[in-house]
């Protein structure tokens, strides 16, 4: 899957991207400057994890008004991949490619720390490497995390089966709905760490498996769903 | 309406009588207000070290890995694989303790500047804090607005903080310390420098716009503080991450070209000190038109433009053919850019606005004859030595080993830690409390870094040229432990005021002993940052030389941390005397605070470590982690907690009292966890080094020598309870 990556000015985590998508495909990623509108060519579009704008006005906003983000509609609209994490998450949501908002942490603090994420399906690009049901490890780094939608978007992202993945315990225990030490750090309603689109082509999560793909950094529980893109 | 200039003035602006009396000769005249500005901000404690330089001249800052030590920007060490490490440290202590968040987020984005200017991508900061007691009122609300301005700056810039140390003292309570460390990376042949040069090159302002912001910082941050501290506001900068983060990109973007001559941030004293460096160290003029000077606001004076500290603003001399290519990198990221004026050779600083010449200084004589004190030095008088038989335990070893992992100075950190984005960039390999110095791999390479900032105050303040030897040891030591090379330090030196000679006496013994460690340890300063005057109403910190410490490791998956892996044997290198004065325990448990320090013998400090470290290298060992604040007890407790492994461990000689051998804090010490304690030990024997099989690792709990025994979930309850219950008001369990 030939595989870029959108940089707004303020976006930090493109670099650890590269590394990730670099290693499961052996290709360079192209980076795509904001103002930029040309995606053709690409399979994969990823909006990675930062401050875009400073975040300064609601986390994503500013950057979902971009010139580039009316070629990330289209690409969607055609099908396209999208995978945007943390910062990247929030500019789809701002940009209403998918629903629900991210909120301030619960604790109204940052938060920093490793965190479990069960994977709901398996069927998907994302998580073909992954099994139903499996727990893996990745990084969290946000503040504004706490994933909410009304209980009719929640239901029906549920019966569509578009919760993508959710915080749980290291036992794969997912807690309901509350906050939890183990588990649900920044109080995401009913335990959402990820959402997919209705054709299940854009996964937008808040953690980073970006950053769990070498041993050196705590293990590689991130590497499966970059090497089901890449090989997809 | 402009003051007027006389020597009532120049008092308020921090110039003595004396100093004033030199501004006139000179100037040859009265000087105008802008330049009266200039040379006060130019000759504060704060920019000029009048009082620290002296002493500052006895510390070792070469080696052959040394690129560049003092006098730069920061300093750079050559890492091998072609690239170099740039790194400081540097104080924001003033405007932390006046307003907290923004105060501790610009010292970030400070000392940012200070490296990336350079020519170096930044890939990890580190700090180290110093609180007043956590009862006095102020105290939490200080913790919490440093703690998320760290956090706030850090985590927007996308540069991991790694790591920290943090300190509680009822002697901080009018003063917090807030010393923030940068480090970066870049190919060793592609350093900047700021020393201007060529005639008539364009003299280019880039990023942020200039406010009324922080003007007088530098002169603030020279006196001590007064009841009226609030009313200093206004003199705190505002930071803004997002705009430093662009600059970052920008400059990193520019000097890819070969478009800079030289290039300088403007930090403390903005615009002057920035204008009047680079062109004193390049020996030229420099005329500025300060109406080319991107302004936030309307109406400003030559004054307020030439000592506004605005932040996120950098000073350049460019080759005047690579203008447009420059102008047009910062187009991109949307920063001002704007030429404000040119290189002479008049050897002077000309000032111009709206036409007028608000300033022209000549620069030698500014720079040259900034005034230099050999300020009166009284020596701390000793503390006595305690013998251990003479102090009375009370408690068994569980009770006081709970109460001693679970106090202000040696609870989890994870409260903090938890709010500084530590993973970004992909390269952390050991994260705050993972080990005993943060280790970063090189994006690309199997090469990483090993970072650490060390101090123990109480150490300094009972005898502090033991306390310096001892900060830049145990900076010495985490590189260590953690495998690595240790190749040279940044020396942040907190103290009060240098017009006492107590004070005096206290700065210079630390450098003697900080001096004696580098020399003994091949471990030169190549930057560092001095801060005075840290009193408020009379009353002194205790004195803190922080140190930050980096060493290299050649392959980062050679690195050890501290959690204990089961069914290994730990042996206790180095010698155990049972040394209390100045101990943990002794405050914590006895409820006193005396005796000397324990010594620093920096051979044994030589032999023991590069012992260590072979043995790490050789991959015999599992798990190190040295022995500092708390003694052995507290290191076998935090190899522990960092794991959930227990200890059997053995019973202690019998002519030191049990409380003095486990919770003594003598130095040069370490922990190591490995499988053949026999062949370690045989080794250690043949090297010259002390060493002692004490423990044994496996199961829940640790098992004392006096027949206590305390579960590691107890331990950890009590290690991870103090932050979030005193912050968030949380109680386990909730």
């Amino acid at each position: 899957m030939k595989a870029g990556i959108v940089v707004f000015p303020g976006i930090n985590r493109e670099r650890d991207m590269a590394i990730a998508l670099e290693q499961s495909s052996g290709v360079k990623p192209r980076m795509i400057w904001h103002k930029e509108t040309d995606l053709s060519g690409l399979d994969l579009v990823v909006i990675p994890g930062g401050f875009s704008f400073g975040d300064y006005l609601r986390c994503g906003a500013m950057a979902a008004q971009s010139p580039v983000m009316a070629s990330v509609r289209a690409h969607a609209d055609r099908g396209g991949y999208i995978l945007g994490v943390c910062n990247g998450f929030q500019i789809l949501t701002e940009a209403g490619i998918l629903p629900g908002a991210l909120l301030r942490n619960a604790a109204l603090r940052f938060l920093s720390m490793d965190c479990h994420l069960r994977v709901e399906r398996s069927d998907t690009v994302f998580t073909a490497r992954y099994q139903k049901g499996q727990t893996f490890r990745a990084v969290m780094a946000h503040g504004d995390g706490n994933y909410f939608a009304d209980d009719a978007t929640l239901d029906r992202l549920e019966g569509q089966g578009l919760v993508a993945l959710r915080y749980t315990t290291q036992q794969g225990n997912v807690p309901l709905g509350d906050i939890t030490k183990d588990a649900n750090r920044n109080g995401s309603v009913r335990s959402i760490a990820g959402i997919y689109t209705p054709n299940l082509r854009v996964l937008g999560l808040m953690p980073h498996p970006e950053d769990m793909v070498d041993p050196l950094m705590g293990c590689t529980d991130g590497k499966p769903l970059f090497d089901a893109l890449a090989a997809a | 309406m402009q003051k007027e200039v006389n020597q009532s003035l120049a008092r308020e602006f921090g110039l003595s009588a004396e100093e004033y009396g030199k501004v006139l000769e000179i100037m040859g005249r009265t000087p105008s207000l802008t330049e009266l500005g200039v040379f006060s901000v130019m000759w504060s404690e704060h920019c000029s070290y009048k009082s620290s330089r002296v002493w500052l001249r006895q510390l070792p800052t070469k080696a052959p890995w040394v690129i560049h030590g003092p006098g730069e920007n920061a300093g750079v060490v050559d890492i091998g694989d072609g690239l170099a490490a740039i790194f400081k440290m540097e104080s924001h202590n003033h405007p932390s303790f006046i307003e907290p968040y923004q105060g501790a987020a610009t010292g970030v984005g400070g000392i940012l500047r200070d490296v990336f200017t350079m020519g170096a991508r930044p890939i990890a900061n580190l700090n180290a804090l110093r609180f007043g007691s956590p009862s006095h009122p102020r105290t939490k609300r200080i913790v919490d607005g440093v703690v998320r301005g760290i956090g706030g700056y850090g985590n927007c810039v996308g540069v991991p903080t790694v790591g920290g140390e943090i300190n509680f003292h009822p002697a901080y309570d009018g003063n917090p310390l807030v010393n923030a460390m940068t480090v970066g990376i870049a190919p060793k042949d592609r350093i900047f420098l700021s020393a201007a040069a060529g005639i008539g090159n364009p003299v280019v302002y880039v990023g942020s716009k200039t406010g009324r912001d922080g003007i007088h910082g530098a002169t603030m941050a020279s006196a001590e503080f007064g009841a009226d501290s609030e009313e200093k506001r206004p003199t705190v900068q505002v930071g803004d991450p997002f705009t430093e983060k662009l600059l970052i990109e920008a400059c990193l973007d520019l000097m890819a070209t070969d478009a800079i001559v030289a290039i300088q941030d403007m930090g403390a004293a903005g615009l002057t000190s920035s204008s009047v460096e680079m062109a004193g160290k390049g020996g030229v003029g420099i005329e500025l038109d300060l109406n080319m000077v991107p302004a936030r606001e309307t109406g400003m004076t030559a004054y307020e433009f030439m000592l506004s500290e605005s932040q996120e603003r950098m000073l350049m001399v460019l080759r005047p053919d690579r203008e447009a290519v420059a102008r047009a990198i910062f187009e991109k990221w949307d920063l001002d850019f704007a030429v404000i004026g040119h290189i002479t050779d008049t050897g002077r600083i000309v000032v111009r606005h709206n036409g007028q010449i608000e300033a022209d200084i000549p620069l030698a004589p500014l720079n040259d004859e900034a005034p230099l004190y050999t300020r009166p030095t009284t020596e701390t008088p000793k503390g006595e030595k305690l013998n251990p038989a003479r102090v009375e335990s009370r408690v068994g070893l569980a009770s006081a080993l709970e109460t001693l992992v679970g106090c202000p100075d040696l609870c989890s950190r994870a409260w903090v830690w938890d709010q500084y984005d530590s993973t970004v960039g992909g390269q952390t390999v050991k994260r705050p409390g993972a080990a005993d110095a943060a280790v970063v791999k090189l994006e690309g390479l199997k090469r990483a870094l090993a970072l650490t900032t060390d101090c123990t105050p109480r150490y300094c303040a009972a005898d502090p040229e033991t306390g310096g030897r001892q900060a830049v040891a145990e900076a010495w030591r985490n590189l260590t432990a953690v495998g690595a090379r240790p190749l040279a330090i940044t020396d942040n030196m907190n103290f009060g005021n240098p017009e006492k000679p107590e004070i005096m006496g206290q700065f210079a013994a630390a450098i003697r002993g900080m001096a004696a460690a580098c020399e003994a340890l091949d471990f030169p300063v190549v930057s560092g940052n001095v801060s005075l005057y840290n009193e408020t109403e009379r009353r002194a910190i205790l004195p803190t030389p922080a140190i930050g410490g980096l060493g290299v490791l050649d392959d980062a998956a050679q690195a050890v941390g501290l959690a204990l892996p089961p069914w290994l044997d730990i042996v206790l290198i180095g010698a155990t005397t049972g040394w209390l004065g100045q101990s943990l325990w002794l405050r914590e448990i006895a409820g006193r605070e005396d005796g000397a320090p324990p010594p620093v013998d920096l051979v044994a400090e030589r032999t023991n470590g590069d012992f260590v470290r072979g043995q790490i290298l050789a991959g015999h060992v599992r798990a190190c982690h040295d022995v500092s604040d708390g003694g052995v007890l507290v290191a076998l407790a935090e190899m522990a907690m960092a794991s959930g492994i227990g200890l059997r461990i053995s019973t202690h000689p019998r002519d030191i009292p049990g409380h003095a051998y486990w919770f003594g804090e003598d130095q040069a010490r370490y922990l190591l966890a490995v499988p053949d304690s026999t062949a370690t030990i045989k080794a250690a024997e043949a090297a010259g080094v002390p060493a002692l099989r004490i423990a044994v690792s496996g199961g829940q709990d640790l098992t004392l020598p006096d027949g206590g025994t305390i579960s590691v979930q107890a331990l950890r309850d009590a290690h991870e309870r103090f932050f979030p219950a005193w912050m968030d008001g949380e109680t386990k369990g909730d």
